[in-house]
């Protein structure tokens, strides 16, 4: 019969509970690795800032480095990178490169930094909601148009992409100075500013995020459900019951536990303060405690301590935004012809073009998709500053491009997934995040992740050498 | 047998030469197809069997020449016209996407898809079983990348991609080249049931005998040249031997 064999787990009892694990539940080893890698990463930094320091930090190990208020700023400033990441990867995996994407940033950082600062801030007055539109559309859109010029030039006109977006990461600089005159552009719309993180209204708090946590969980749940029909339907073979199970309690786990650490970092002391103040808020009386992230009054002074007024952040919206644009490519990757296509030509470029698909057009898709991920990223960076500058964007080719190859995408194309990638992005600004903790020096910091960069690589293929 | 000469021919390649830099790879052919009709093509290594039948399949650009198809003129540019026209093809290099699985692979650039417009892996998965179960009952690897294939079991999945989509042109270039006895048993009787469905065959094929089999007439291509066609109940192998080898057409053909 041809409808049964193949998937089921023949020699289980031989192989161990670990293979009849990942068999029965269809898991990637190499992101379980990836996952397993990062867990050390941030385990390793947790144990090692806390060495000297006994009883003073609060993570998890008795460190400074898993305590909610580190990881919630990891997650936030992994964002730009991760957003960009996901659209590399079909990148790379179609057999090309974007290197102009860190330049490229910087140009619509500046763009949709002009249009707010220069031209609509004074004509419409500020704070008018037209420019946050106006500064959203902008970089989306110049993002979109300069993506199609790069993948025109590569599809139809055959110059290399490596060097269209070489010429691009040179060029895209220039024209980001010139349109700043050099200068810093401040400050960004304050609605726009939702799009960074910075600041209580991009904070969505705990209830919401409980919520989101929830919504999500009702979704992998259905997810599930849906695809074990769907096996049914067509009498596929069945994942064991147990299988659904724990990948339903992994996910459930994991989207939880997220929630739980980003309901669980407090607002800045200053900023519950001008909160509490600006809306009339009473703050109750209490005794000062300069742990607490609470605040108190205490004979006429608002102090810290443990039981008082508190806010909890919750996700931060670009934290969200770059959550939704995961899925959103991981779907798009997996679920659709665009996706099957880019990877079917990374695949095999001619047999793509010989099954009739559309191999050019596809290309300047995929760049155009990349464009605009570039244009999302420079919202998202230029609002977290605040402000604009021509090397907002500087050197996020190489991090963009590590984290996807990190996260194992292959260079040669044809392999790769966008929950990798994100994965990459994560470790890397993990390794980075880390070393700052520990006041190591900018320089060492680059030293190490290009060392981690060759070495994920190297067991990556080893890895693939052994499947083999 | 022969096609009654009143009706257009459902392919006419008139014409038709390529070149390659300096070489004419294809110099001045002219070949046609009645429906229900098999032509087998032959000729040595090079002799420009493979770019004659790119040319109609839209993967080379010819450098002169005509296409007719049901006596119109056509314009094919690249494989996506030659699709929308009925042509299918399976290459001598087998294309693949070699990263992708073999169900994927047999819907390559007509995808199923669900009511809400995404791709229907299982459809295609359960679609494709059936096909292949047809053509080599002893294919069970639908969810391995191609490259883990062995060369028949892709000569098998590149045979069915071509047969899943009502093509009424096919044009098969060596195709059981990479195939046991059994499978190219299945694979004659294929073409065999094919024919009588109306399609129009071009097969490309080093083995006379088969060809012999198999066609209702053969064109012998020598050094890019056409050395003629001939029905192939009327010659001998020693005759089409001659044309390959010494490219002189017997005086009694047609
Ligand atoms: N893409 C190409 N670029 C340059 N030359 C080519 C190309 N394709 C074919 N040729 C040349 O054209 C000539 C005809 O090649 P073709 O592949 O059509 O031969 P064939 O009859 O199919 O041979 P075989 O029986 O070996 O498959 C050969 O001399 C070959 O080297
Ligand atoms: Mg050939």
């Amino acid at each position: 019969m041809a409808t049964e064999g193949e998937t089921k787990p023949e020699p289980a009892r031989r192989e161990g509970l670990f293979r009849t694990f990942l068999n029965a539940t269809e898991l990637d080893i190499r992101i379980l690795g990836m996952v397993g890698a990062l867990l050390v990463i941030w385990c390793g930094f947790d144990i090692y800032s806390g060495i000297g320091r006994e009883g003073e930090g609060t993570g998890l190990l008795g460190g400074f480095f898993l305590t909610p208020r580190n990881l919630w700023t990891l997650l936030v400033q992994t964002t730009p990178i991760a957003v960009m990441t996901t659209g590399m990867v079909l990148v790379i995996v179609m057999r090309q490169i974007d290197l102009s994407v860190g330049s490229m940033l910087s140009m619509l950082a500046v763009t949709g930094a002009v249009v707010q600062v220069f031209i609509l801030g004074p004509s419409l007055g500020v704070g008018h909601p037209v420019i946050w539109v106006a500064g959203v559309v902008t970089c989306l859109v110049a993002g979109t148009l300069v993506g199609i010029f790069n993948g025109v030039l590569t599809a139809y006109l055959q110059i290399p992409a490596f060097i269209v977006t070489l010429g691009g990461l040179i060029a895209y600089s220039g024209i980001a100075f010139l349109l700043a005159s050099g200068v810093t552009i401040a400050p960004m719309d304050k609605t726009f500013d939702v799009f960074g993180g910075g600041i209580p209204e991009s904070w969505i708090g705990p209830f919401w995020s409980w919520m989101l946590g929830a919504a999500a969980c009702a979704l992998i749940i259905y997810a599930l459900y849906n695809g074990r029909q769907k096996r049914r339907k067509f009498k596929f073979p069945l994942r064991p019951m147990w299988a659904e199970v724990t990948l339903g309690a992994i996910g459930a786990v994991a989207v939880l536990g997220t929630t739980w650490v980003v309901n669980s970092y407090p607002w800045p002391f200053n900023l519950i303060k001008q909160y509490a103040e600006a809306n009339n808020v009473t703050i109750p009386d209490g005794v000062e405690n300069t742990d607490g992230n609470a605040i108190c009054m205490s004979a006429g002074d608002v102090v810290r301590c443990t039981d008082g007024l508190i806010y909890y952040t919750g996700y931060a919206v670009p934290v969200l935004i770059a959550l939704v644009v995961g899925a959103a490519m991981t779907f798009l990757s997996s679920r659709t012809k665009f996706g099957r296509y880019i990877f079917a030509i990374g695949g095999n470029p001619e047999a793509a073009e010989l099954a009739g698909i559309n191999t050019k057009w596809v290309t300047v898709k995929v760049f155009a998709l990349m464009g605009f991920l570039v244009g999302l990223s420079s919202i998202i960076a230029s609002a977290r500053l605040d402000a604009a500058t021509n090397a907002l964007g500087q050197s996020n080719e190489l991090y963009v491009i590590a984290a996807a190859v990190i996260g194992g995408t292959s260079l040669a194309g044809g392999v790769g997934t966008v929950y990798g990638a994100i994965l990459g992005a994560l470790t890397m600004q993990s390794i980075q995040s880390g070393m700052q903790l520990l006041n190591l020096p900018a320089a060492f910091q680059n030293i190490v992740v290009g060392t981690v960069l060759v070495i994920a690589v190297f067991v990556d293929q080893l890895y693939r050498r052994r499947v083999k | 047998m022969d096609a009654p000469a009143k009706d257009a021919p459902l392919v006419e390649l008139r014409n038709i030469s390529v070149s390659f830099g300096g070489i004419k790879a294809v110099d001045d052919v002219t070949v046609d197809l009645y429906p229900g009709e098999v032509v087998g093509l032959l000729g040595h290594n090079g002799a420009g069997k493979s770019t004659l039948i790119k040319v109609l399949s839209g993967a080379y650009r010819r450098d002169a020449g005509q296409i007719f198809i049901n006596g119109k003129e056509v314009h094919i540019n690249n494989p996506r016209d030659a699709k929308n026209l009925g042509i299918e093809t399976i290459y001598q290099a087998l294309a693949l996407a070699d990263n992708v699985d073999a169900a994927a692979n047999l819907y390559l650039g007509r995808e199923l898809k669900t009511s809400w417009g995404l791709l229907d892996d299982a459809a295609m998965e359960a679609e494709a079983r059936r096909v292949m179960g047809r053509l080599n009952p002893n294919f069970k690897r639908f969810k391995e990348p191609a490259k883990s294939l062995s060369g028949g079991q892709r000569q098998s999945v590149a045979i069915a991609r071509a047969i899943l989509f009502n093509a009424k042109i096919l044009i098969m270039d060596e195709p059981t080249a990479a195939l046991g006895p059994q499978e190219t048993q299945m694979v004659a009787e294929l073409i065999h049931e094919l024919k009588r469905q109306g399609l129009g065959i071009f097969l490309i094929d080093h083995d006379i005998h088969s060809v012999m089999k198999l066609c209702d007439r053969a064109s012998v291509m020598k050094n890019g040249q056409l050395v003629g066609t001939v029905n192939v109940g009327e010659v001998s192998d020693d005759d089409i031997l001659g044309m390959i080898i010494l490219g002189k057409k017997p005086a009694k053909a047609a």
